[in-house]
């Protein structure tokens, strides 16, 4: 535990910030039902009401708890994003790795697979593969995935290259050390840092990615609460002078910015630089 | 205006151009600031060389900087004077520095492949320079580029600057990065380790250059090295520091004659030459034989031609060379990296499966390989326990206390101490790397270790301990040693049979005795002839030799047809060398020889 304090307090003030923000968010989204004041889809008065004391953020195209909803919002969107750049992050830096570490026709097979994925435009991906195969949680979740994937792929390719000409793994091919062997003990403690960096990066375009497709009514289904439908279901509000829609969005947004923060932290820590100044 | 104020002081020829009084340097480390340079004081007059020398973490470029005024970052200087040419360095803005530094100050750094950008043409990087701070235009600057490559005897040199700096070899590189040091005329130069990377022949080379540029044009310099044959051939005044501190200061010749200080002496004493005598082994055992291999990376030409050697048990094999001679290549054919296209390798009397994939656990153990840069042969991320760790495991099976016990044993047995177990690579110096590499290596208990220029990025004195703990350990456990090196020095004090190479043909093997004195083959005497002696005027000696005349300044190339060496070799007969093979001789048993001439007439 003082280990932890002890990292925290020696981390700039913007990776401080970051942390805080991304443990806020935890928080609220493990413990949304003790958290939220009303149900997550629970109707409760007319739509679009004012900011009250009754309910704090007003309510929404259909009356319910516009604070509830970003709470309950919070775990849902938070949750699918995480999970979809987990399942992104272990198919694609393992393939990458297989790749570089394989060389020859492997590595073609696998660079010219997720070329052709690379060729087509995501948001089309998506939209095709959700529209033959419907919107259910698991297409959802492997569609991004896949698509996610691809892009770590590259990074991670790139990177065990770099490593895999390295005389140590050499040294570990000539012991006679089996691939699975050479991939986790040689080249991916080496790559960990870029592989983190692209992690805090791919999860927030997941996030947006989710968003985006829930904008379009093929994300997260109602009446599941999520940011991004919550954006497109009381954006007229907007018109009338009302942030309220904006919220969601804002959510977004500082997560994004408070995940970027600590992972650039994290980057420069392992990177080695000195700050000289 | 530059040009101008710079030709009113080459007048004072006896005038103090540099002047540097009680510099004091900090560095961060995570002890936080602490003193790296610790009151140096130095003087420099025009036409002068001074030599820095010491081994590494003295403090030596951290000065060769801070003459131009600069502190890298994670450094500060925090006392004394630097005075240049009357003008006080350490309260001049940043913006008059920076005048100065590639116009009047100039600086070539150890690794030209490293400092040259690979994406602008050679010329147009010398060019930038001058255009840059206004004393040319391109295309005066292009035409005292082209002037400057002439005067320094590069081939083609009106043609060359349009080269990429990937088209050159790295001799022809260094000596470009010298000639752009010199494309605004400056007073001073500082040289850091511009010869470190090189072949020696390469290395004599870029001596000449520097030397010349030096006499010829009046200027001062800073030459940065750990290697005191080397600055002996140019400095006038020797430096000698070791961890920031001045150890001793001198005129080169007294310095070489009468070294005051014990630690001078230690420097002198590992670059002089100690001779491994061989001791008979009844009844020799053939471990390693290599048969006529021929090898070669691709679609690409064969790297290696009809390469054999056979290595005793107990024995060390030195491979010579030049780089490109294929030393390197022959490695990675033994360990089973690179397939051979025909030939055949036995270990004892098995035959050797030629893909690494297909050799067996127990024939991998018995070959391990130490190699040049510890650096990149240690994982970053992995502590010494686990690096010697594994092979035991691996290999012999040994788990928890038996494992730990063993790792220290083999500490003690490399010379370092049981409180390095917990340590990443990071956290030791190169020597100390190097002795993990090797402990590692003996972990596996092998028969056959090889080394690849496991010296040649070392130290001088670091070096010869490493040499020193390879034989100590030779001689505990009967190892056998294939010993890849570039340098002479170091494979007459370790080995006990030599095999010279060039490029890709065995030029001549033997016994050290027979290869190292005469007759020698005309390849073998312009490899010895270029190992710099710990003596001045060696350089001039040298060159003026009739080897040196043909063979220096040229790369090493493959050829179909006759004998690669013969358009380097000064004894080369027209027609016939370049054409016809040249017969191998064997002019006693065990020393084989290829060359037209007979070893009679080449020991004339």
């Amino acid at each position: 535990m003082s280990n932890i304090l002890k990292i925290f307090s020696s981390a700039p003030w913007s990776a401080k910030f970051g942390m805080v923000v991304i443990l806020f968010y935890a928080i609220i989204s493990i413990f949304a039902p003790f958290i939220a004041p009303y149900g997550e889809t629970e109707l409760l008065g007319r739509a679009y009401e004012l900011w009250s004391d009754k309910y704090l953020l007003g309510t929404d195209n259909l009356g319910r708890d516009m604070l509830s909803r970003l709470i309950y919002g919070a775990r849902n969107t938070i949750g699918l994003a995480l999970s979809i750049t987990l399942i992104a992050f272990v198919l694609g830096s393992l393939t990458g790795m297989i790749a570089a570490a394989l060389g020859g026709w492997v590595d073609q097979i696998l660079s010219r697979i997720v070329d052709v994925l690379m060729s087509i435009p995501s948001l089309i991906f998506a939209l095709l593969i959700l529209s033959i195969f419907g919107t259910a949680m698991p297409y959802l979740i492997g569609t991004i995935a896949i698509l996610d994937a691809t892009r770590v792929f590259r990074l991670a390719r790139a990177t065990a290259m770099n490593v895999a000409v390295m005389d140590y793994v050499e040294v570990a091919r000539l012991r006679g050390e089996k691939l699975g062997w050479i991939i986790r003990k040689e080249i991916l403690p080496n790559i960990t840092a870029p592989l983190l960096a692209e992690f805090g990066l791919r999860f927030c375009f997941v996030f947006l990615f989710i968003s985006a497709l829930s904008f379009l009514g093929l994300g997260i289904q109602p009446p599941t609460a999520d940011w991004g439908s919550m954006v497109r279901d009381n954006a007229t509000l907007i018109a009338f002078d009302d942030i309220t829609p904006l919220l969601p969005a804002g959510a977004i947004a500082l997560l994004t910015v408070a995940m970027n923060f600590v992972v650039d932290w994290m980057l420069h820590k392992s990177s080695g630089l000195k700050d000289v100044s | 205006m530059l040009v101008d104020s710079n030709k009113n002081s080459n007048k004072e020829i006896s005038a103090t151009l540099l002047e540097v009084k009680g510099l004091r340097i900090e560095g961060l480390s995570e002890k936080g600031w602490q003193e790296i340079v610790c009151g140096v004081d130095l003087k420099l007059k025009r036409g002068e060389i001074l030599g820095l020398i010491g081994e590494s973490g003295a403090g030596k470029s951290t000065i060769g900087l801070a003459a131009m005024g600069f502190a890298r970052d994670g450094c500060r200087i925090t006392a004394g004077e630097i005075i240049f040419d009357g003008i006080d360095l350490r309260s001049a803005t940043e913006n008059e520095k920076r005048k100065l530094r590639g116009t009047r100050i100039s600086y070539v750094a150890q690794s030209a492949a490293a400092a040259f950008n690979p994406a602008h043409r050679l010329l147009d990087q010398f060019a930038e320079g001058p255009i840059d701070h206004g004393v040319m235009s391109r295309s005066e600057a292009k035409e005292k580029g082209r002037a400057l490559y002439r005067s320094l005897d590069l081939p083609d040199p009106d043609n060359i600057g349009e080269r990429w700096p990937h088209q050159v070899s790295g001799g022809q590189l260094q000596r470009m990065m010298v000639a752009m040091a010199m494309s605004c005329g400056p007073d001073l130069i500082v040289f850091d380790e511009p010869t470190t990377a090189l072949d020696v022949t390469t290395q004599i080379e870029v001596l000449k250059t520097i030397k010349e540029i030096v006499v010829d044009r009046n200027v001062a310099a800073i030459y940065i090295t750990h290697d005191l044959a080397v600055v002996a051939q140019l400095a006038d005044h020797l430096m000698v520091l070791r961890y920031g501190n001045l150890i001793e200061v001198n005129s080169t010749g007294q310095i070489l004659e009468a070294p005051k200080q014990e630690y001078t002496r230690a420097l002198l004493d590992a670059r002089t030459r100690h001779e491994k005598t061989t001791a008979e082994i009844p009844n020799p055992e053939i471990l390693l034989s290599i048969d006529k291999i021929t090898a070669g990376y691709g679609n690409g030409p064969d790297i290696l031609q009809e390469v054999s050697v056979s290595v005793e048990r107990g024995r060390t094999v030195a491979v010579v060379g030049e780089s490109g001679s294929g030393k390197s290549t022959l490695a990675r054919v033994i360990t089973g990296l690179l397939p051979p296209r025909s030939g055949e390798i036995r270990f004892q009397t098995d035959l050797l499966p030629a893909a690494l994939a297909q050799r067996t656990k127990q024939q991998l153990q018995k070959t391990q390989m130490i190699y040049q840069l510890p650096d990149v042969a240690l994982n970053p991320r992995q502590h010494v326990r686990d690096v010697i760790g594994r092979p035991l495991s691996f290999y012999l099976g040994l788990r928890g206390k038996e494992k730990e016990r063993r790792i220290i044993e083999l500490l003690e047995q490399i010379e370092l101490s049981e409180k390095y177990i917990d340590r990443l690579p990071d956290e030791l110096s190169g020597g100390e790397k190097q002795r993990v590499c090797i402990a590692r290596a003996l972990a596996a208990e092998p028969e056959l270790i090889v080394c690849d220029e496991v010296t040649s990025a070392l130290d001088t004195i670091v070096a010869k301990a490493i040499l020193d703990l390879l034989q100590k350990l030779q001689h505990e456990l009967q190892l056998t040693y294939l010993f890849i090196s570039h340098d002479l020095d170091t494979v007459a004090s370790i080995a006990d049979r030599v095999v010279v190479l060039y490029a890709g043909r065995v030029a001549e093997q033997g016994p050290k005795s027979a290869v190292f004195q005469p007759p020698f083959h005309p390849y073998t005497r312009l490899l010895l002839s270029s190992v710099p002696e710990m003596k001045q005027g060696w350089l001039e000696k040298t060159l003026a030799t009739r080897e040196a005349k043909a063979g220096i300044a040229r790369e090493v190339k493959i050829t179909e047809r006759g004998c690669p060496f013969a358009e380097r070799c000064p004894e080369a007969i027209p027609e016939i060398c370049s054409n016809e093979r040249p017969p191998i001789q064997t002019p006693a048993s065990g020393h084989i020889f290829a060359c037209q001439h007979s070893p009679e007439v080449l020991s004339k």
